[in-house]
């Protein structure tokens, strides 16, 4: 039977498969964005599935909220990737430097 | 047993088309794969009993977020070879981080397997007499009402500080000026001339 623990296993993998995809990709920062949605999602199956097991409802109602985020950031990052790219002609983050001050 | 078996069949495409939307070399695929990622997430979502969840993951990520994600590729016109320079010098650092996060991790995991967790009194326990979606709005609309409506405003503030960065005025637009248009008096715009005949009109 599907326990708690092959969920917990899944959204680990899941997890780490983020943080990989933005270690990997350091330069090309849409895949990087792509990477946190794929971290968000991650925390998502992890609260549905306490949620479910614990029979408590908060942690979907929780995971909405965390979907109603993930959606603002990606819409304001990709925003600002494109005001980037319009300016400098490229999306090369590990060139974005100006204000380092 | 079939639900053993749409558990693994769900997870595992969910992993393996996670990899390829990091791994892929053309962006466009990796939004296509991010998408695949997301459908079977929400299939886990249904096996959960988290329907409502499944169908806000459809609809919201693979309708909105991964579209958007989709024309941002499309529309940038961007060298994307030269974007996965690096990457084969990257590798074994992220490799290492990801193997000690996961070994982190599934040792916590394995920690908390030694007891299991009772709650003894929850927040909101599920009901058995309604549906997912149901117990859901009977609980968002009442008790988090106003965590509901942030939740809008976060949306609200999102779609306002996009539009506001994006925004580009153009210099070649013809656009309406209300000021200049409430300014204009019946004098300043009209001139009544006694035109002499024969005389061509001076404009």
């Amino acid at each position: 039977m599907i326990g708690l623990e092959h969920y917990l296993v899944v959204s680990t993998i899941l997890f780490v498969m983020g943080v990989l995809g933005i270690f990997i990709n350091r330069k090309n920062i849409i895949i990087i964005l792509m990477a946190i949605e794929l971290i968000l999602l991650s925390v998502n199956i992890n609260l549905v599935a306490f949620s479910a097991f614990l029979g408590d409802l908060v942690g979907q109602v929780f995971s909405m909220f965390v979907l109603t985020v993930a959606a603002g950031e990606a819409a304001i990052g990709l925003a600002i990737l494109v005001i980037y790219f319009r300016s400098r002609g490229t999306i090369a983050v590990d060139d974005a430097n100006r204000m380092k001050g | 047993m079939i639900q053993l078996f749409a558990f693994y069949l769900f997870a595992t495409i969910m992993i393996a088309s996670a990899a390829l939307t990091i791994l892929a070399r053309n962006p466009v695929h990796s939004v296509l794969w991010l998408i695949l990622a997301f459908f079977n997430a929400a299939g886990l979502m249904v096996l959960l009993g988290a329907e409502f969840i499944a169908m806000l993951l459809v609809i919201v990520y693979v309708g909105a977020v991964a579209v958007l994600f989709l024309f941002v590729v499309m529309m940038l016109n961007i060298d994307f070879a030269e974007m996965k320079a690096g990457f084969v010098s990257y590798l074994p650092f992220g490799l290492a981080i990801a193997f000690v996060l996961a070994a982190e991790i599934l040792l916590g995991v394995g920690i908390w397997q030694a007891g299991p967790i009772q709650l003894s009194n929850r927040a909101a326990p599920t009901p058995d007499d309604m549906q997912n979606i149901q117990a859901i709005g009977a609980l968002l609309y009442t008790r988090y009402i106003f965590l509901f409506e942030a939740a809008g405003l976060v949306l609200l503030v999102a779609m306002i500080g996009a539009i506001v960065l994006t925004h580009r005025a153009r210099g070649s637009a013809r656009s309406q000026n209300v000021g200049r248009q409430n300014r204009r008096r019946p004098e300043d715009a009209v001139v009544n001339i006694a035109q002499p005949v024969g005389k061509g009109v001076e404009l």
